[in-house]
């Protein structure tokens, strides 16, 4: 899949900023005031500004209120129900504390399930589609939760679960990418099935359609070379998850915090570009890309 | 909303006979020029005339070799379009209701005006149907000529499909896939017409019929089907001369024939 | 829950008015129903009626908008200011473009009309522009055929009175086994798609010889990958195996066929190889009935194909010994031409039992009476299921001549043509070669030439030469050195008109011919021989004038530029005097006109013929007191009579008794009738004439009443061609008209009156280890000529073209995807990108043709793909054979005919680092019409 820079940047960002609402839904920081503040701003400017990356990618951005309407079958429609509920609960929570010092958990604990429900929203965007093997599984939805609890839990603070949570999220990423890797073979989708000629031999693209590039290849085919795959890879994991932990077991762990989540974010945005670079979809079968 | 109706009153959709397409992208062109004329917005072209043409179309003509395992490479031309799946994965994830699948006839459209661009049914579909148009910034997919089948300006014979009015070779047939007794389920029994990536589960409407066996007259082939080797009746011209006087009395009117 | 669906409108309006016209995508003619909306063309598609296409339309045709719409449209004359190439141009008025024309042309008419050569390319109208070149009295006309099949055109006229595609086509309704040999893709387009079409439809076996199994090849049952230019041998192959068995029609034979006629065997007479003839001249053979002489043609005669006769000392043979003694040769047996066309001796042999089951065992029977020419009365019209088609692949090679014969030799000894589920010729064909014109080049100032130009030579006394012997015509044409070259060489023109060979020439005038790029070989030498000059400065090649409707490469290279109309826009009559568009059941001419205004200072170039020609003063083009005789082509089409009663156009003609068909006299509102039914006019033979026409009384008899001739022509076919004969009898030292000495050689050789296979020329001269592989183009079907490169929709279809390899080629020099390679010829070297493909002949390699193109042409972009990845392989041809050092000029052209050889190229190939540009890359010309728009937003109903 074309690792679009907007929806990289949507997913990283709000994956976090929900993340970091996700917590303080929890009360964990328990703050109020201007504390309260700078990390509801924190986690707003994230949540907020990556919902607004994604409508970049949209061709039609003016129409965007009508991704409501569907929300019975499409989880990009439930997704902004889920988002829009959190942030709406989340700003009354957050109101609560900033202004009146006041903490209505019952908001909160919604808010928490709400932003919780968003990132699951985003990931089953994703993890529906059986036309890329890569993402469908239910280990994408697990990976981007424990990603999301894990940097909102850096960001808030709350570096015990970071601790537990960066390395579980470490564990997942390799499970995932190592179904990943075989999941196009085991999806039983090949140039076989695909043509429906696969019975008569050894099936090969030959011409393509038109000599020039067209939307399919442009959204759906991209090759990434594999050492270029396995360096990011491995930036993924030492950035986002190994070094962000290593940093919390170092003395003054929270001056360390905004590195290790700096840290963190650069990770999980390479593992994000991967996430789409690496994504076969089934379509580019029919053009001998795979 | 994007659910599925349960069940279509018809499945209307096309047959498309791998047998007989030359690849000659016939039906691409008509259908471009169709439906840059017709429903909704143009089929755009960037950069036409340029270093990277690229346009919208709705329907393309791959080709595939196949090496059998013994006997010469085939080649294959592969037309692909919509499907207009009964199970259909790119209407049930759009989240505007912008793409539906019509009860009457089974047809999977896109509503432009409600279509935010956002191209996840593209992500959706397993087959490469539908393509995002950039000009306009909304998704285009085959409308299976929704706007020439029931088109009372159109003559009546006219109430196909560009692409199946059009194809040279008739590869393409177009009818209701829902009537066991319709001439295209008739011709899918009979070839044995089979869906594409039926893993995927997508039920497609559209049905393809595969190339017929090849090569027959390859030595290692099947030899049943062919004539018996000629039998010589002369190895040289003197012993052919012979032969060809005693056929021609032979011949009606020769000396040993039926004479006029 | 009730679902919401949008409500929609199921039935807009489709367009405000249809038009019906014939398309120009290609040279296939189909109809056209252009509609347009707000006096726009809306949208194309095919016409139901029409009898070409039945409402189908390819790829081009449907494309046809975005050609209507080019941006590399001409607007306005153009005069070059810049040198010649450089595109650089000034637009002049129409009037200041017909003075300069007229200012170059009328002193040449005046002193010597052969300093015009007028070469029109792809044009429909070649019995005009013929018409307006002998009128003119240049003998250096010619049309486009002879670099594109003229060797099937004149093989099938030599022996059969006919060839394949406007000539003939298969039976499709009825046969039950169909042979396609060599043709790419577009050849014939709609038509074979359609009949394949219908012969996979109920089942019937198609079998493809291509060394590409691409296209049609790649829907055959079976694939026959023959190594290029062996096709002759190989059919010759069949042809032994089918006499071997005797599986071959006797009385067909010996009824329409000259197999019985009786051949002068003598080596010592005069007349050796020549037919014996009755003191009428008319052949003999011995009546089986009788025992006795008899003309083949009298009433109630039985031909004998077995008894020879001694006449006097001479032995004389009838045609079948001679063909049974040449094909049961050993050296025709599978066995023996295996390897040379790499087609496994069992194939060849199952392929022949198939054949042989098939025409024999299927024997399809009509339940129609008709009568011979010899009065016999026939209940039943008998047929051999088995039909062939051909083009340019066995066509354009050297041997093309002789290999396209074989064919028919097969073809006939099956008993397939004109008969039931065979091979049918379309009106005005049959027509055997005396029915055909003889070439004329007898030049006098201020006066037309003698006869028309182009014709079929019955033996040397018909050649073009002038009084010492030496060629006529610039192109040499109907000399000894390819004496049947009916369609021209336009491939030598220029190369000629360059060298001063055989003389100089001031003004090259051509129509729609991209000679500048893809339609000459040795591209870069035509460019140089267009620009080079002579010591005082001055162009060798004075004046150029050219008529194209779009920049095309060429237009850099003209002097004067007239430019043409779109096909929407103009006048055309394609017609029976030419090459009409009749099917096998009937016969049909059609017209364009102009569906649509030219928005652009542009004009019809056959109006602006009739212009020029009036301000010439041509004959025929001025009325008694000197005024225009036709205000433009539409008055031309509509008033024109070639003789009484005869005119371009053969419906809703005026007779005694109002409107009639054929013959009749001119109708001012022809045209109009035309419109009203669609642009086409249908008249279908009847079904007692619709088969065994050249010896069937009533087709002959319909024939002559519709005028496509003046009296009953009934012929026998021509397995033995005494024309052929008579110019190697000329080259073994016989007759007066003697040819060169150092061509006797090939003449003897490549005039077997039987047909015979030899091995290319080039290909014979060529050191096969230096050159191992066959080099071949194809034309996709999606795109015609160069054309298509300015169509937005068909560019992104074919951008550029790799270079197909074998597997074999593939993988001994490890080539990998996106690899690029140096191909080398004996002539030129070119470095292109590869790509793999299996089935494929293993000693060939292929790409698509006139896909590159030259930067600046076409309105594109200098970094268009066509441009810089994109390639000819023209650039390894050469229009001369390699030099033999005799300082003589030998054309790379097939020795019979003079057709290009293009499909004789060997090359080698290697790996290449990839270069930033295919190579060779050429500079960007100036365009004449600027660039296309960034983007394309279609859409004339709103």
């Amino acid at each position: 899949m074309h690792p679009a820079p907007s929806v990289i940047v949507f997913t990283t960002l709000s994956g976090l900023g929900f993340g970091l609402l996700i917590w303080l839904g929890a009360g964990q920081p328990a703050v109020t005031g201007w504390t309260a503040l700078a990390f509801f701003v924190i986690a707003y400017l994230l949540a907020a500004g990556g919902l607004v990356a994604s409508t970049f990618h949209l061709g039609r951005p003016e129409r965007a209120p009508l991704a409501f309407t569907q929300w019975r079958t499409s989880w990009l429609s439930r997704e902004a129900w889920a988002s829009v509920a959190a942030l709406v609960v989340m700003c009354l929570y957050g109101a609560g504390l900033v202004f009146f010092g006041e903490r209505y958990a019952w908001l909160g604990w919604a808010g928490t399930a709400l932003s919780l429900a968003t990132v699951l929203c985003t990931a089953m965007i994703y993890a529906q589609l059986r036309t890329v093997p890569r993402w469908h599984s239910a280990l994408t939805p697990a990976l981007f939760l424990v990603i999301s609890l894990a940097g909102g839990g850096l960001l808030a603070g709350q570096l015990q679960a970071a601790l537990l949570l960066l390395p579980l999220a470490a564990a997942l990423q390799v499970a995932w990418w190592w179904r990943g890797d075989r999941a196009l073979a085991r999806s039983g989708t090949d140039m076989g099935t695909a043509t429906g000629l696969g019975a008569r031999g050894k099936v090969r693209a030959f011409e393509p359609p038109h000599t020039g590039t067209n939307y399919l290849l442009r959204e759906f085919v991209h090759e990434v070379g594999r050492r270029h795959a396995r360096r990011l890879r491995a930036l993924t994991l030492g950035l986002g998850y190994l070094a962000p932990a290593l940093l919390i077991l170092l003395p003054f762990a929270h001056v360390w915090a905004v590195v290790a989540v700096a840290l963190h974010l650069t990770g999980v945005a390479a593992g994000r570009w991967l996430f789409f670079a690496e994504a076969e979809h089934v379509v580019g079968l029919y053009y001998g890309k795979r | 909303m994007t659910d599925l109706p349960t069940t279509t009153d018809r499945k209307l959709g096309l047959v498309i006979d791998l047998d007989t397409c030359v690849g000659c992208h016939a039906c691409v062109v008509s259908c471009k020029g169709w439906n840059t004329e017709n429903y909704g917005a143009p089929l755009s072209d960037q950069d036409p005339y340029g270093a990277d043409p690229t346009g919208t179309f709705l329907n393309r003509v791959h080709s595939y070799e196949i090496q059998p395992e013994t006997g010469p490479a085939q080649l294959v031309h592969f037309p692909k379009s919509c499907l207009h799946c009964e199970d259909a994965p790119c209407v049930t994830v759009c989240p505007t209701g912008a793409s539906y699948k019509r009860v009457e006839d089974g047809i999977v459209l896109v509503n432009e005006s409600d279509c935010i661009g956002c191209g996840l049914c593209a992500w959706a579909c397993p087959y490469g149907a539908r393509e995002m148009d950039a000009a306009e910034g909304v998704m285009k997919k085959c409308t299976l000529c929704v706007d020439r089948i029931y088109n009372e300006n159109l003559p009546q014979e006219d109430r196909v499909p560009a692409c199946v009015r059009t194809c040279p070779a008739g590869a393409r047939h177009f009818g209701d896939l829902g009537d066991p007794d319709s001439d295209v389920s008739r011709l899918v029994a009979e070839r044995g017409g089979m869906d594409l990536m039926p893993e995927q589960g997508t039920k497609p409407v559209n049905q393809y019929l595969p190339p017929r066996p090849r090569d027959a007259l390859e030595p290692a082939g099947d030899v049943d089907v062919l004539a018996p080797y000629l039998e010589p009746v002369a190895s040289e011209a003197r012993g052919f001369i012979g032969w060809l006087d005693r056929a021609l009395d032979r011949l009606p009117g020769g000396r040993d024939g039926e004479g006029p | 829950m009730t679902r919401y669906q949008p409500r929609l409108d199921t039935s807009p309006p489709v367009s405000d008015e249809v038009r019906q016209t014939t398309c120009y995508m290609c040279a296939c003619r189909c109809g056209i129903d252009v509609h347009i909306k707000d006096g726009r063309v809306a949208y194309i598609e095919g016409n139901r009626d029409h009898p070409v296409n039945r409402g189908v339309l390819c790829a081009k045709g449907s494309a046809g908008i975005m050609q209507h719409n080019s941006p590399a449209r001409l607007r306005a004359p153009l005069k070059r200011v810049g040198p010649r190439g450089s595109g650089e141009f000034e637009k002049i008025t129409w009037d200041e473009a017909l003075e300069i024309a007229t200012g170059w042309l009328k002193p040449l008419r005046e002193t010597d009309p052969a300093k015009l050569a007028f070469f029109t390319g792809r044009d429909q109208s070649q019995s005009f522009t013929g018409y307006w070149a002998q009128q003119f009295g240049t003998p250096n006309y010619a049309a486009h055929g002879g670099f594109c099949s003229v060797n099937m055109a004149a093989a099938g006229i030599y022996t059969m009175g006919g060839s394949f595609w406007e000539f003939g086509q298969p039976d499709w309704d009825l046969t039950k086994l169909f042979l396609i040999f060599g043709v790419a893709e577009d050849h014939d387009s709609n038509p074979i798609k359609m009949g394949i079409g219908k012969l996979k439809e109920r089942g019937a076996r198609v079998i493809g010889v291509n060394p590409v199994r691409s296209g049609y090849n790649a829907v055959a049952d079976d694939w026959i990958g023959i190594t290029p230019g062996t096709d002759g041998l190989f059919i010759l192959s069949l042809v032994h195996e089918l006499l071997r068995a005797g599986r071959i029609d006797l009385d067909y034979l010996a009824r329409y066929t000259n197999a019985p006629i009786l051949v002068n065997r003598d080596s010592k007479s005069p007349d050796y190889g020549l037919f014996l003839r009755d003191d009428d001249g008319k052949p003999l053979v011995i009546d089986r009935a009788t025992g006795a002489l008899a003309p083949f043609d009298r009433p109630g005669v039985q031909p004998d194909l077995a008894a020879s006769h001694r006449q006097g000392d001479i032995t004389h043979k009838p045609v079948m010994h001679l063909i049974a003694s040449r094909y049961l040769q050993r050296r025709y047996s599978p066995e023996a031409v295996a390897g040379t066309c790499g087609i496994a001796p069992d194939k060849i042999r199952r392929l022949a039992a198939e054949i042989a089951r098939t025409a024999f065992d299927e024997e399809i029977v009509l339940e129609r009476e008709w009568t011979d020419f010899r009065g016999e009365r026939h209940e039943v019209m008998r047929g051999r299921p088995v039909s062939f088609h051909a083009m340019r692949g066995i066509s354009a090679h050297s041997n093309g001549f002789q290999t396209a014969r074989a064919l028919h030799l097969l073809q006939i000894l099956l008993g397939s043509v004109e008969v039931p589920g065979g091979f049918r010729f379309k009106p005005p064909y049959p027509k055997p070669v005396q029915a055909h014109p003889t070439p004329h080049c007898k030049v006098t100032p201020e006066r037309p030439l003698d006869g028309p130009h182009l014709g079929f030579p019955r033996g040397p006394e018909d050649l073009a030469l002038d009084e010492a012997g030496n060629p006529a015509r610039i192109d040499k044409a109907f000399s000894w050195e390819n004496p049947l070259s009916a369609h021209g060489l336009m491939h030598m023109v220029i190369s000629n008109a360059h060298a001063g060979e055989p003389y100089r020439i001031d003004t090259l005038f051509l129509y729609m011919a991209n000679m500048a790029w893809n339609s000459s070989m040795n591209t870069g030498g035509v460019m140089e021989m267009l620009t080079d000059t002579d010591e005082n400065g001055d162009y060798v090649i004075p004046r150029i004038i050219y008529s194209d409707a779009y920049s095309s490469e060429m237009v850099a290279y003209a002097d004067l530029v007239l430019p043409d109309t779109t096909y929407l826009e103009r006048h055309d009559c394609i017609s029976l005097l030419d090459r009409p568009i009749s099917e096998a059941d009937a016969a049909a001419d059609a017209i364009r006109w102009p569906v649509v205004a030219a928005d652009r200072d542009v004009r019809g170039f056959q109006s602006v013929l009739c212009d020029l020609g009036a301000r010439l003063g041509l004959p025929g083009f001025v009325t008694a007191d000197g005024s225009a005789a036709y205000a433009d082509y539409a008055d031309y089409i509509t008033n024109h009579e070639r003789k009484p009663g005869i005119g371009p156009l053969a419906g809703w003609r005026m007779g005694k008794n109002g409107l009639t068909h054929g013959r009749g006299a001119p109708n001012p509102a022809q045209l109009n009738s035309y419109i009203a039914n669609g642009g086409y006019f249908v008249k279908p033979i009847p079904p007692e004439a619709a088969y065994m026409k050249p010896w069937n009384t009533a087709y002959q008899d319909w024939a002559v009443k519709l005028g496509l001739f003046d009296a009953p022509q009934p012929y026998v076919f021509e397995l033995y061609s005494e024309p052929l004969r008579r110019f190697q009898r000329a080259a073994e030292g016989h007759g007066a008209r003697q040819p060169p000495d150092h061509l006797r050689g090939q003449i003897r050789a490549a005039f077997d009156p039987l047909p015979d296979w030899y091995r290319p020329l080039e290909e014979a001269q060529t050191d096969a280890a230096a050159y191992p592989l066959h080099a071949l183009t194809q034309r996709p079907m999606a795109m015609y000529h160069s054309w298509g490169s300015q169509n937005a929709w068909l560019r992104q279809i074919h951008g550029h073209n790799p270079l197909y390899l074998p597997t074999k080629v593939w993988q001994a020099h490890g080539f990998a995807e996106g690899d690029w390679a140096r191909v080398t010829s004996p002539h030129g070297e070119i470095t292109v990108p590869v790509a793999h493909m299996a089935a494929l002949n293993e000693n060939t390699v292929w790409t698509w043709n006139a896909i590159g193109k030259r930067k600046g042409a076409w309105a594109l972009s200098t970094e268009a793909p066509e441009a810089t990845k994109g390639f000819l392989l023209n650039h390894l041809i050469h229009e001369l054979l390699p030099e033999r050092g005799d300082g003589l000029r030998w054309s790379n052209s097939d020795p019979v005919t003079g057709q290009a050889a293009w499909f004789d190229l060997k090359v080698a190939i290697e790996k290449a680092a990839p270069p930033a540009e295919s190579r060779p890359g050429f500079g960007a010309i100036a365009s004449p019409v600027g660039r296309g728009p960034a983007e394309l937003t279609w859409k004339v109903g709103e």
